[in-house]
């Protein structure tokens, strides 16, 4: 290469980082910013009325699983964190199971009907996204509430006689984020179901395959990098929901989201507030970690 | 033995329904590489999806050793497919995709492994066994397809255009390599191709299907020396169409027919078939003269006369141009010999000699 074409790829290359640095420092205040400050709070003291004093501690790391007895200062765990913690996770991961058992013969249907059609139903599945999830969440309660439209009918079906208790519980919860979060598993399946060469599933089916054969053999291990995005997409929101878990759960049913809430607002503790955050993070990069790490070995183990 | 009994197929359309078969019928021997050939949207595909089992015929029934084939689903049949675009598993390895087959039958995996071996060996790819099929070539991709289609041992093997996405050099090592295959598992192949010349160098019979009908069966020799119709005649390799006038039936069983040359002269010439011959009536035919079958030779002795338009020059041989007296264009083709110059050159009087029985009536 001549010293002429050498100034010239390094021009290049110095112009090409020249344009890029707007973005990277956006990026880089936007994602590393909040998270330092949130980190840095954590280990301060909470002040009286909120807020932070400028004195280190740990007090905030200490609260999230230990407690200390308020007359014997006996440390024990904090129950309530570690149901909730374990409450968080449970219902994330149920949602995501929920979501991909609706989700999957969702996207399938839609990936196989004929072209022109295909758009109508993903848009039906894009609309409840343009409504607030307030209001949606709101619908939900309407439906399931004691004197909803669901107890009413089957009140009036004979089928019961007294209303059954559903706003306010687990399930509530667990029927309101499967709802808000379904199509975030059905996009990314249908994604990759949209790309499966039909030919294939005839091969299969040629190769003396049943249907539920080629199903399990073909169609999902290539729909599988649809299948992990939608359950990462589902279970990491779900883990930090708020205000499903607030509306349909009323206050009974806390999750993580709510907790750091708490710690912000009424609690006034914002070094705990900060140091939940932080945590609910750690939670979902393990399991994600884990996930992956496991989705990625089974895959592996067939090919 | 397959038999397709007139198997009708109709794609109903939002305009216009089309006929993709029009009551085809074909009877198929065990172990013959039989061919289906056409122009593409003839049907030959379809017809083969329909023996698959992937459509199902709108009437007409698909006989395999007598027994209904489309009673069963396609996983059910005892016919594997070779796929155009090969369709292997992007999932599986070259070994496990040849697998695939005998574990759906639930065949012992001792017996999967011996198979699966011995396939590998078949199509000499024993070294590839665990690449993924997207770490190989496309003609070894083909030739997985095939190892993945016979380890099954069906008794049918369809073959849709295996050969369409090879280079030419590839495509012929393919073609003896399918012949070989065909002839050391002695399963009963139905190969689909647009390629004629495929067509003719592996076939045993061919069926030529147009517009979801079939024209012709018969051996490559056959269709290719007598073709019974235009569009055979048209399909198969390069062909002169002449008018004549049939004059006379030669009683002596030889199939040959006596017809009037544009210049007066008669010659005789093949009847479409030789118990047709006896049956014709006399008025305007149209002859089917292959251009390596008529001999191009001075004014004077030709059959038919005319002036020399074009010489193009192919290599192995050489394309004579007549345009004939009564208007027409006479391609002929003539091998080249070593040694060997032409005298003639373009703007001269020459004639065209037919042998006895060259050239070949078409039915209407």
């Amino acid at each position: 290469m001549t010293d002429a074409a050498l100034v010239h790829v390094q021009k290049e290359r110095r112009s090409r980082w020249m344009l890029l640095t707007p973005a990277l420092v956006v990026l880089f205040i936007a994602a590393s910013g909040p998270l330092l400050i949130v980190m840095l709070y954590s280990f301060l003291t909470a002040g009286p009325y909120g807020g932070v004093e400028w004195s280190f501690s740990i007090d905030g790391w200490f609260s999230v699983l230990l407690q200390r007895d308020f007359f014997s200062e006996e440390l024990t765990f904090a129950d309530a964190h570690l149901s909730i913690f374990w409450r968080s996770v449970k219902l994330s991961l149920l949602t995501a199971v929920i979501t991909f058992l609706i989700g999957f013969p969702t996207a399938y249907f839609i990936a196989t009907r004929p072209k022109r059609q295909r758009d109508i139903w993903m848009l039906l599945i894009i609309i409840p996204f343009w409504t607030n999830l307030l209001i949606r969440t709101f619908a939900i309660m309407e439906l399931i509430r004691a004197e909803g439209t669901v107890n009413l009918v089957l009140l009036w079906l004979g089928i019961i006689d007294t209303p059954i208790q559903m706003l306010f519980t687990e399930f509530a919860v667990l029927f309101g984020m499967a709802y808000v979060y379904l199509p975030l598993m059905v996009l990314p399946i249908y994604a990759s179901l949209e790309r499966l060469d039909f030919r294939l599933v005839e091969a299969g089916y040629d190769l003396y395959a049943t249907r539920w054969q080629v199903l399990k053999r073909i169609i999902f291990p290539l729909a599988k990098p649809g299948v992990i995005a939608g359950s990462i997409l589902v279970f990491v929101p779900s883990l930090g929901a708020y205000v499903t878990p607030r509306v349909l759960g009323g206050g009974k049913q806390l999750m993580l989201g709510n907790l750091i809430e708490l710690q912000f607002g009424q609690g006034r503790n914002w070094p705990l507030g900060a140091a939940l955050s932080l945590t609910l993070l750690a939670i979902v990069m393990i399991a994600l970690f884990v996930y992956v790490r496991a989705a990625g070995t089974e895959e592996n183990g067939h090919g | 033995m397959i038999e397709v009994i007139g198997v009708t197929k109709v794609f109903p359309g939002p305009d216009m329904d089309f006929t993709a078969l029009g009551g085809v019928s074909l009877t198929v021997q065990d172990n013959e590489f039989f061919t289906l050939l056409g122009p593409s949207g003839c049907g030959k595909t379809t017809l083969l999806r329909v023996i698959a089992g992937f459509e199902y015929p709108t009437s007409g029934s698909v006989l395999l050793d007598g027994k209904d084939l489309l009673a069963q689903p396609p996983y059910r049949r005892p016919v594997n497919t070779v796929f155009q675009s090969y369709a292997l598993f992007p999932h599986m390895s070259v070994a496990e995709n040849i697998a695939f087959g005998l574990e759906m039958l639930n065949k012992p995996k001792a017996e999967i492994r011996k198979t699966v071996a011995d396939m590998l060996d078949l199509v000499r790819m024993t070294p590839m066994a665990d690449r993924k099929t997207s770490e190989i070539s496309g003609g070894q991709q083909q030739r997985v397809a095939l190892a993945r289609a016979l380890a099954p041992r069906p008794k049918v093997l369809l073959l849709d255009e295996p050969l369409s996405a090879l280079d030419y050099k590839l495509r012929k090592d393919m073609q003896l390599e399918l012949k070989r295959l065909q002839a050391e598992t002695g399963i009963t192949f139905i190969f689909v191709t647009h390629d004629q010349e495929e067509a003719l160098t592996m076939s045993d019979r061919i069926a030529v299907m147009n517009a979801g009908t079939v024209r012709q069966i018969g051996s490559p020799r056959e269709i290719y020396d007598q073709p019974s119709e235009r569009f055979v005649a048209d399909f198969i390799g390069e062909t002169n169409f002449i008018t004549a006038d049939l004059v006379g039936v030669e009683g002596d069983g030889s199939g040959l027919v006596r017809v009037r040359l544009a210049g007066g002269v008669e010659t005789h010439v093949q009847a479409p078939s030789s118990d047709l011959a006896s049956a014709m009536s006399n008025g305007p035919v149209t002859l089917a003269i292959r251009p390596e079958h008529a001999i191009l030779v001075d004014e004077p002795q030709g059959l038919l006369k005319g002036a020399l338009e074009n010489v193009v020059y192919f290599g192995t041989d050489t394309h004579f141009h007549v345009a004939l007296d009564d208007g027409g264009l006479f391609v002929l083709r003539q091998q080249n010999q070593p040694g060997q110059r032409s005298d003639m050159s373009v703007g001269d009087r020459v004639g065209l000699s037919l042998g006895r029985g060259v050239g070949q009536i078409l039915r209407d």
